[in-house]
């Protein structure tokens, strides 16, 4: 071996056990890798997180990289302790766009690891937090001809800093029978329409969508994304009858009873003396537990759509804040009814481009700004379902009232004669 | 500048069309699907409306994949599955299926090859993370071998389906929380001020940034040894490490203060009740590398009195909405401190206003 390996007695102790050991990994590039650069690469990254290992503080710094005609992407990473590890003293992570739902061919998955093994560590994860590849581990050059190589057959880089970031997707109509939207479709209408506000960051802070097929969430869309897409259902929940009776054999009437109809948030279920189903559908929260308990013999309704939730984010700076509903109910059906969605999606984006401060979330600003001054400068109107109760408080001017009830009367009345 | 010099513009193509990269059978019943069940734990089963039948094998990683690791699993996906995989949101590879002969086979090559098959249902699954000591610039502690050491332990419940509901385990490496909400969630918490360095602040932060992002207002332009520089009020400050990232030189991490802290409850479903933030239960554990044992004892005990006492179908949360904090605390025994009452804005909301009272 052409390299001296360095001694790592503390993540040593991480090659035991029985869960896959990703220090065990990084070794094998550093002694069995052919290409001596990756062999020392990896070598100086043990030597360095021994070494916070051994200190307990980390010894990354961040910086300015990028790739030709971008600002963004680009996680750069600077070693403070380069002199002790100077061949991993530059180690640069790309981030790179998935396809929604993280659908891949061992054939593009093997593509993209011989391009990276070309130009960096040979280390990659799928999938970062922010839902990107991560192909962690280069130099500037290596970022450069890393992107340049797999941009060529088909892969972009996703967002980092504040921009519109990378946006995720679940498992969806793919391979799910729950999806109750085109999750991909959605997913790629909207953050491709903002290719522009991906790669140039110019945004006061980040904005992210993310995209779940229905209640259940799985993208964790409400707590995690900016503009939340959750498909949804107006109609019935559908009720096969021979398959509730056939669970009810398999499980027990009590089973169903504690498991099922109990747990009905809203005490729309129950549970009739022939041991069949109903539902009190205008009760229906559509919270899926019902389905997700009942698989075969309760299935989401025809008349599918989208909810959107506005604000989503963790503790930075005011505290976690969830999405807040905004549109209740979006029919995705025509081709109109995506644009409508995109529009909505570009109001959202100049609106916060425009009045959140720096380095605030769309949730923050709301919370400054106040809910209806959000859905006045996006020009929606209001709605009872974006709030869990009325105000409590009686401090406050009303005296447009009559105008305002105006507004619902005439909205109500145009609803009733479209 | 010649035309060999040009550099190269990139091509925006944005998030690619990931039709192309998916199972034949998923192509055709795109939208069809008609229900699934499991018929192990890591193998789901899904039927379509048009007859169709996939399993997808479910597989836990080191996720931090080294070239010879991804290249292993392409090898038996191509050998012993269709050719076609693609990611869950907590990392787990899903392999699909068509033909239910596959699936027995494909399990045990993944096992014969150290990955783990399960993470399915009410599992412990993958804990979710990010990058840690490895590549962040930011971390109080580790990630990947937090996570590693806690799987270590927590494996046999990934593999087998024996929990109430499904757990989410998250971590995250400083109080942004890039894991993200969990059932359990362990989080970097700092426990004193940032150290100050003030012979660099003027040259490499943007002072009145740092101001601004400062949640409680504790940081304030001063002029100390005769440079411009930014001082806090330690008497407000809170330790969360909000002023690290924009100025590197007010350092937050410390190899003896920064704790971990453990926080439960946090659920993205709409299942039952409407989704929740998790709740802080456990502080001061020792940010102890390279195996975190303090830490994963008080997660193994929660998921043990979990386990015993939750009913079926209830998350973390579900279940202790049910049985209330007192006997959460009671259960675990961990201490219930000061610290655990909230005072930050909407605290009120967070107080019992009642005589719901168990006893």
């Amino acid at each position: 071996m052409a390299i001296e390996p360095r001694k790592t007695p503390m993540l040593d102790q991480l090659e035991e056990g029985p869960w896959p050991s990703f220090i065990s990994g990084i070794k094998r590039l550093r002694d069995q890798h052919p290409d001596e650069r990756i062999n020392k690469v990896t070598n100086d990254l043990l030597g360095q997180l021994e070494h916070s290992y051994n200190t307990r503080l980390g010894y990354w710094k961040g910086g300015t990289v990028s790739v030709f005609g971008y600002g963004g992407g680009i996680i750069p990473r600077f070693s403070e302790v380069g002199e002790m590890f100077p061949e991993s003293k530059e180690f640069h992570t790309l981030r790179v766009q998935p396809p929604p739902a993280n659908y891949y061919t061992t054939d593009m998955l093997r593509q993209l690891g011989d391009s990276w093994e070309k130009y960096g560590s040979g280390l990659q994860t799928f999938h970062g937090q922010t839902g990107n590849i991560m192909f962690i581990g280069t130099n500037t050059d290596g970022v450069q001809h890393f992107f340049d190589e797999i941009n060529e057959y088909g892969w972009d880089l996703g967002g980092a800093g504040p921009c519109v970031r990378t946006a995720m997707s679940c498992v969806g109509a793919a391979r799910c029978e729950q999806s109750c939207a085109n999750e991909q479709k959605i997913h790629r209408l909207l953050v491709n329409n903002f290719t522009d506000d991906v790669h140039r960051p110019a945004l006061p802070y980040k904005f992210k969508f993310k995209v779940s097929g229905c209640p259940n969430d799985c993208q964790n869309a409400i707590e995690r994304a900016d503009m939340a897409i959750i498909g949804t259902w107006r109609d019935d929940i559908k009720i096969k009858a021979d398959e509730v009776k056939a669970f009810v054999e398999a499980k027990g009437r009590q089973y169903v009873i504690d498991n099922v109809i109990t747990r009905c948030p809203t005490n729309a279920i129950s549970l009739t003396d022939n041991d069949e189903i109903e539902v009190d559908n205008r009760n229906c929260v559509r919270c899926m537990h019902c389905i997700n308990v009942m698989t075969k013999a309760l299935s989401v309704g025809d008349d599918k759509g989208i909810t959107i939730l506005i604000g989503g984010k963790r503790t930075l700076k005011i505290g976690d804040l969830m999405g807040t509903v905004v549109v209740p109910f979006m029919k995705l059906e025509t081709e109109e009814d995506y644009e409508g969605l995109v529009e909505l999606a570009e109001e959202c984006i100049d609106f916060f481009a425009e009045n959140a401060l720096e380095h605030e979330r769309t949730g923050e600003m709301i919370e400054r700004i106040g809910l209806v001054n959000y859905l006045e400068g996006i020009g929606v109107d209001v709605d009872p379902h974006m709030v869990d109760s009325p105000r409590q408080c009686s401090y406050v001017r009303m005296d447009t009232w009559d105008e305002e009830a105006d507004k619902w009367f005439q909205r109500k009345a145009e609803e009733k004669s479209a | 500048m010649s035309e060999k010099e040009k550099p190269r513009m990139p091509i925006e193509s944005g998030a690619p069309d990931g039709w192309q990269y998916m199972h034949p059978a998923l192509r055709k019943n795109y939208g069809m699907w008609d229900y699934h069940d499991r018929p192990r734990p890591g193998v789901l089963h899904h039927v379509s409306k048009m007859g169709d039948e996939v399993w997808t094998v479910r597989v836990g990683t080191q996720r931090i994949l080294d070239i010879f690791s991804l290249r292993k699993l392409m090898d038996i996906i191509d050998e012993k599955g269709d050719g076609y995989v693609r990611f869950t949101i907590r990392s787990n590879i899903e392999v699909t299926v068509s033909d239910q002969a596959k699936v027995d086979p494909l399990i045990a090559a993944m096992e014969e090859a150290g990955f783990v098959v399960g993470g399915t249902g009410p599992s412990v699954t993958t804990l979710s993370h990010t990058q840690g000591w490895l590549h962040c610039d930011i971390p109080g502690t580790d990630a990947s071998g937090v996570v590693k050491s806690m799987m270590d332990q927590l494996i046999d419940e990934f593999k087998v389906e024996e929990m109430p509901n499904r757990v989410h385990i998250t971590t995250s490496c400083c109080q942004i929380n890039c894991g993200g909400q969990g059932d359990i969630a362990i989080n970097v918490q700092h426990t004193k001020p940032p150290k100050i360095n003030h012979d660099l602040v003027s040259n490499v932060c943007e002072r009145p940034t740092v101001v601004a992002r400062c949640p409680v207002a504790a940081i304030r332009p001063a002029m100390v040894n005769g440079k411009p520089s930014l001082e806090v009020d330690e008497k407000k400050c809170i330790c969360c490490g909000a002023c690290f990232p924009p100025c590197p030189p007010m350092q937050i991490n410390d190899s003896e203060f920064t704790k971990l802290a453990v926080w439960v409850g946090g659920n993205h479903s709409n299942a039952r009740s409407k989704p929740t933030f998790q709740k802080l239960v456990a502080a001061g554990i020792p940010n102890n590398p390279p195996r975190w044992p303090e830490a994963t004892k008080i997660v193994k005990t929660i998921l043990k009195c979990y386990k015993e006492d939750a009913r079926d179908w209830e998350r973390m949360n579900d279940w202790i909405d049910r049985i209330g904090w007192p006997r959460f605390f009671e259960m675990t025994e961990l201490p219930f401190t000061k610290f655990h009452i909230d005072n930050w804005r909407g605290a009120r909301q967070s107080l019992n206003s009642s005589t719901h009272i168990r006893f």
